[in-house]
């Protein structure tokens, strides 16, 4: 049988009731063919589903504290430190709201621009609900009442190196311009663990080379760190943040809001990381 | 504008397929007077429309539009051809329209449509889901094949705001499909055609009869502006390619660039390599503001507008 067929087979298994219903209790904007406007389709989500469980139940044994406090629908923006190398965070961010909550719900996070450069993951992150991070999708997804997953310090965060873990990186300011300007709430997240799943250090004069913003290399091979270690993730959702205010304002303006948003994310890190008792359980 | 007498359209670029459907039904369901020009003879001319087979830079064509009794100006008569030369091109796309564009102003004509296309914001990585008509154009930074179309697009989006005694209006439709010999009609019914191997952009598609449709539709008193056209939805290549029963050959990308690029050389297609870029990225758009100020919907669904490719007999 070739690799091929295996994987087609690996793909008819019917996943259980769990994540089959799950998926039929999402929302989905779906045309004829099954496809959102943004490419995410219902049988892919549950392919996805599958394996994010595994995951976040085994791999992550990842625990969402304040779950409860997500809005059921609606716009909303989540908001969430972001680390690790790789997007790993995104992933049980978005299995949290997924599985946790009693009507589930699909977290479309914002991706870097050069993602639709990458082949397979170009289009499989479009057919799993992610979305290009451009203001003009994050303003037609809130509009269309969807959530959607903002990591404001970018690839500041995720690139940084392991000594800066749990210290919040510069956060940009559009997520708080899109959240004024429709109307919808902000939710704070707080990942704990991401940052030690990939312990880097920043190799600068290589990274300027590459004209990369930052080349983070683990010490172990084979140094780019592929696959996370199983850390234990703990997840804090805090309450909804309402904010009014003019989405043109200058940025000052704007930095207190945007302040206030991450003040919040580094508290419930704080307590998250006196909660803990060790990175791996 | 007399009343009784039939309005009278000079259509560019009739000769062609498409532009064989759009003088069909303006003329059957419209009642316009249809004129031709073209510098290409009309095959199957019905004898009550008028062509002229003419170079638009010629005095023949100005000659069409001197009596001034012109009422409306189709210009579909861009020249998209891979194989002729830059220069040529150029001054039969540019020129061609400045010209028209001065005939139009010369002998007031109050009305102009022309057919640009949804291509000229270009595919890009970072382009949003839908690009909307204020985006800027920038298909031509990375196809040089493209710079004519823009600049076209853009010549007469500032005819558009210089001659305002002229109703101006710029359709910008998706790929059009349907019994017509385009880009994507002809990708569309390769039997294997290349895939690119971990890319599936969603694609939007409108039928040949919506866009003529629309350019009925623009020529209605009190419109102008400039109108992205879309047709029933978006669904991914992938997803149109099996509704077709084809069989795509996935090439990765770095080995797709050199085949094409020789197997364009040589003849055997007729597919310039930048277009690549068209089954790898999204390049696709909001139709809201055609449908809210000209009240535009397109009439085929899906199914039916991805099969109108297998239309051509």
């Amino acid at each position: 049988m070739s690799l091929l067929d295996r994987l087609r087979r690996l793909r008819g298994v019917v996943p259980d009731d769990d994540i089959g219903g799950r998926t039929q209790a999402l929302v989905v904007h779906g045309n004829e063919f099954g496809y959102d406007p943004f490419g995410m389709s219902r049988d892919s989500i549950r392919t996805a589903a599958t394996v994010a469980r595994w995951l976040y139940r085994h791999y992550f044994r990842a625990e969402a504290f304040g779950i409860e406090h997500v809005p059921a629908a609606g716009p909303l923006i989540l908001v969430a430190n972001h680390s690790g190398q790789l997007p790993f965070d995104g992933l049980v961010i978005g299995s949290a709201c997924f599985l946790e909550m009693k009507q589930p719900r699909l977290v479309r996070a914002m991706v870097e621009f050069f993602v639709p450069t990458v082949p397979f993951a170009s289009y499989l992150f479009s057919r799993w609900g992610q979305i290009t991070g451009t203001p003009e999708n994050c303003r037609r997804l809130l509009g269309a009442g969807e959530a959607v997953l903002v990591f404001p310090e970018g690839a500041r965060g995720i690139s940084k190196p392991f000594s800066k873990r749990y210290q919040l990186a510069e956060f940009g300011k559009g997520f708080m311009r899109l959240a004024l300007e429709m109307g919808a709430p902000v939710v704070p997240v707080a990942v704990i663990g991401a940052e030690e799943q990939a312990p880097a250090v920043n190799v600068k004069p290589l990274a300027k080379l590459l004209r990369l913003p930052a080349l983070p290399v683990v010490p172990y091979p084979p140094f780019v760190a592929p696959l996370p270690l199983p850390v234990k993730y703990r997840l804090y959702f805090g309450e909804p943040m309402t904010f009014t205010g003019d989405p043109d304002d200058d940025d000052e303006v704007l930095d207190d809001k945007v302040k206030q948003v991450k003040n919040a994310i580094q508290s419930m890190i704080h307590v998250g990381l006196r909660e803990r008792e060790h990175v791996f359980w | 504008m007399s009343s009784g007498k039939p309005k009278k359209v000079v259509i560019t670029g009739i000769s062609g397929r498409f532009g064989k459907i759009v003088a069909r039904r303006l003329h059957h369901e419209l009642g316009w007077q249809i004129v031709g020009l073209d510098r290409r003879p009309m095959q199957g001319r019905p004898k009550d429309i008028e062509h002229h087979q003419v170079d638009l830079r010629s005095k023949k064509a100005r000659d069409v539009f001197r009596a001034g009794d012109v009422d409306a100006l189709v210009h579909l008569g861009v020249m998209h051809d891979p194989r002729a030369r830059a220069a040529e091109l150029y001054s039969w796309n540019i020129t061609g329209t400045t010209k028209l564009l001065e005939y139009c102003q010369a002998y007031r004509v109050p009305k102009v449509v022309l057919l640009s296309s949804a291509n000229v914001y270009g595919p890009r990585p970072d382009n949003p889901q839908f690009l909307t008509e204020d985006a800027p154009l920038l298909a031509a930074q990375r196809f040089p094949q493209m710079r004519d179309l823009v600049e076209i697009d853009h010549l007469v989006s500032t005819f558009l705001w210089r001659a305002r005694e002229t109703e101006t209006v710029i359709l910008r439709p998706v790929h059009i499909v349907g019994p017509v010999h385009n880009a994507p009609s002809n990708y569309l019914r390769i039997e294997r055609p290349p895939t690119l191997l971990g890319f599936d952009p969603m694609v939007q598609l409108v039928h040949v009869e919506d866009v003529a449709e629309a350019i009925a539709g623009a020529l209605g008193p009190g419109r102008r502006g400039i109108y992205n056209i879309v047709g029933p939805g978006e669904v991914p290549l992938s997803a149109i390619l099996r509704e077709l029963r084809r069989e795509p050959r996935m090439i990765p990308h770095p080995v797709a660039k050199p085949i094409l690029g020789l197997a364009f050389r040589l003849g055997i297609s007729s597919f310039p390599v930048a277009e690549l870029d068209f089954i790898r990225y999204v390049c696709m758009v909001d139709g809201r503001r055609a449908t809210a100020e000209l009240g535009f919907r397109p009439r085929f669904g899906l199914r039916e507008t991805i099969h109108a490719v297998d239309e051509l007999a």
